[in-house]
């Protein structure tokens, strides 16, 4: 059974929208609630090898475009200058070494997508290793994001080629932004909320993959749309609730990418795809 | 939908849609079509025929068309490997009116001269939809246990089809049917909770009206 937001918030009720998550997923393939959490640490466990291989600085793109540059943000980290501080600053850091390592055709985790593969485990991985989130906690939060996804795939689309990157990045941003509320003890609806302040913060992103290539602007976008999850789970951890039904958000975000031109959905041809400077840097690249 | 469809699949990058999706279309015909592929003619609709090159989405259905899975790093170099296996593959462009975006339609001809066609769409997070199998309309995922049969449209095959299940205990979940024309080439699609032993799928081969029985496990991951 597919649900809504507002469908998952009344199925968890007084308890948490994490177990409700497990419990659906436990019926639906007929797998226990152990197996389908172990499948779940295994896929987390999957997410920490995905940034260690990213963080490589030897790494490159067949292209040429992309590797190397996550090693550059952690040393950053490391010495204490990042402006955004520890926390986040270690969350975007991982979300760009997850997005090279796929960019370098590496093994990853779709979440939802492999082009906005990078947002979830940078800022669950962050957590557990700055927030003293346990393993059990950040399997849990990954439900959440889970069933967070599949509100927004059945209302309104997570394929960049049909929604532009809102469906992408903004759909993982949504995710993320409702597994953070989640660690920090928010209830069902504000995980509902948080998963709509990041999408509405995105509304409108465009899919302009340079050269075709998940590449530029899709590695830089998964480092802001995972600063864009903490500040939507840091509002309604504030109390601020979202003057609009959740799941309007994401029907929202259907319309808008239904409207969105074919040049800016997935087709390397708008957007950042059509600057110049970057496209004679892929060609010189390329002899 | 599946919430591993969502945090999942683990899979080789860069592409939900353009890589692993397209390296399930492959596999999905390769097993459709039962025997190893020597001939591929590869048709790219839509955002797959302007960025297949830069996604890798000519590497991941060739892998599949393989055999290989989502997550198998060989993906990377399935150009090269098929050469070397004498597998002959050929790019194209082709505009399918009507199509989702990601849509890819291949042409297989199998190493004992089997031929198959099929049309099918990577439709998001490395989910694929299979639209057209040897140029009749169907619409299944290849997620489920999967039953195809290949038939002469004639009374009493869906229930000789559906009695063989039953007298296994078989559930059906989805059953689509399809023909051309009345007493024409006609397929069924029924998607199912248990997969059939082979004697059963052998007896169904053995039919009057029946062509060919096409039997796929769900897929694993």
């Amino acid at each position: 059974m597919d649900f809504t937001l507002s469908e998952w918030v009344n199925l968890a009720g007084e308890g948490s929208l994490a177990d409700a998550a497990v419990k659906q997923q436990a019926e639906e393939t007929g797998m226990t609630e152990e197996a389908v959490r172990a499948t779940m640490r295994s896929h987390l466990r999957c997410m920490q090898e995905a940034v260690q291989s990213g963080l490589n600085e030897k790494l490159r793109s067949v292209s040429g475009l992309s590797g190397g540059q996550a090693a550059l943000f952690l040393k950053r980290l490391q010495e204490g200058r990042l402006l955004c501080g520890r926390l986040l600053g270690k969350a975007e850091v991982y979300a760009m070494a997850t997005a090279e390592c796929n960019a370098c055709m590496g093994k990853i985790v779709a979440a939802p997508t492999a082009g906005a593969c990078g947002i979830l485990p940078g800022a669950i991985l962050a957590m557990m290793e700055e927030s003293d989130v346990t393993e059990e906690q950040a399997v849990n939060a990954l439900f959440v994001a889970a069933a967070v996804g599949q509100s927004i795939a059945t209302q309104a689309s997570i394929s960049g080629a049909e929604g532009g990157c809102q469906a992408e990045c903004g759909s993982a941003a949504s995710m993320a932004a409702a597994a953070l509320a989640y660690l920090e003890g928010g209830t069902p609806q504000q995980c509902a909320d948080a998963a709509a302040f990041a999408m509405m913060n995105l509304l409108g992103l465009v899919c302009d993959p340079v050269g075709g290539l998940v590449e530029v602007p899709c590695v830089y976008r998964n480092v802001g749309s995972c600063g864009v999850a903490f500040t939507a789970a840091d509002m309604v951890l504030s109390g601020i609730r979202c003057p609009i039904a959740p799941d309007e958000v994401l029907l929202a975000m259907k319309e808008v990418g239904d409207a969105l031109p074919a040049s800016l959905r997935e087709t390397g041809e708008g957007g950042c795809a059509a600057c110049a400077s970057v496209r004679a840097r892929l060609r010189a690249n390329a002899e | 939908m599946d919430l591993f469809d969502l945090i999942g699949p683990v899979m080789i990058g860069p592409s939900s849609s353009h890589t692993a999706g397209a390296a399930r279309i492959g596999l999905t015909a390769r097993l459709l079509l039962n025997e190893d592929v020597c001939k591929a003619e590869v048709g790219f609709h839509g955002s797959f025929a302007k960025t297949y090159r830069g996604h890798g989405t000519d590497r991941a259905i060739v892998g599949g068309l393989m055999g290989m899975a989502v997550d198998d790093p060989r993906l990377r170099d399935s150009l090269t490997l098929a050469q070397e296996s004498g597998m002959a593959v050929c790019f194209d462009v082709v505009n399918i009116r009507g199509a989702h975006p990601n849509t890819v339609r291949l042409t297989l001809t199998g190493t004992s001269g089997k031929e198959l066609t099929m049309e099918a769409a990577s439709v998001g997070g490395g989910n694929i939809e299979i639209h057209k199998l040897n140029g009749l309309n169907v619409d299944f995922t290849g997620k489920e246990h999967t039953l195809i049969i290949h038939q002469t449209d004639a009374p009493g095959v869906i229930a000789a089809v559906t009695g063989a299940l039953a007298g296994q205990s078989i559930n059906i979940a989805n059953m689509q049917v399809y023909r051309r024309k009345a007493g024409a080439d006609a397929m069924m699609v029924i998607e199912l909770d248990g997969a059939p032993e082979d004697y059963v799928l052998e007896s169904l081969r053995h039919m009057k009206a029946i062509r060919n029985v096409t039997f796929l496990k769900r897929r694993p991951c």
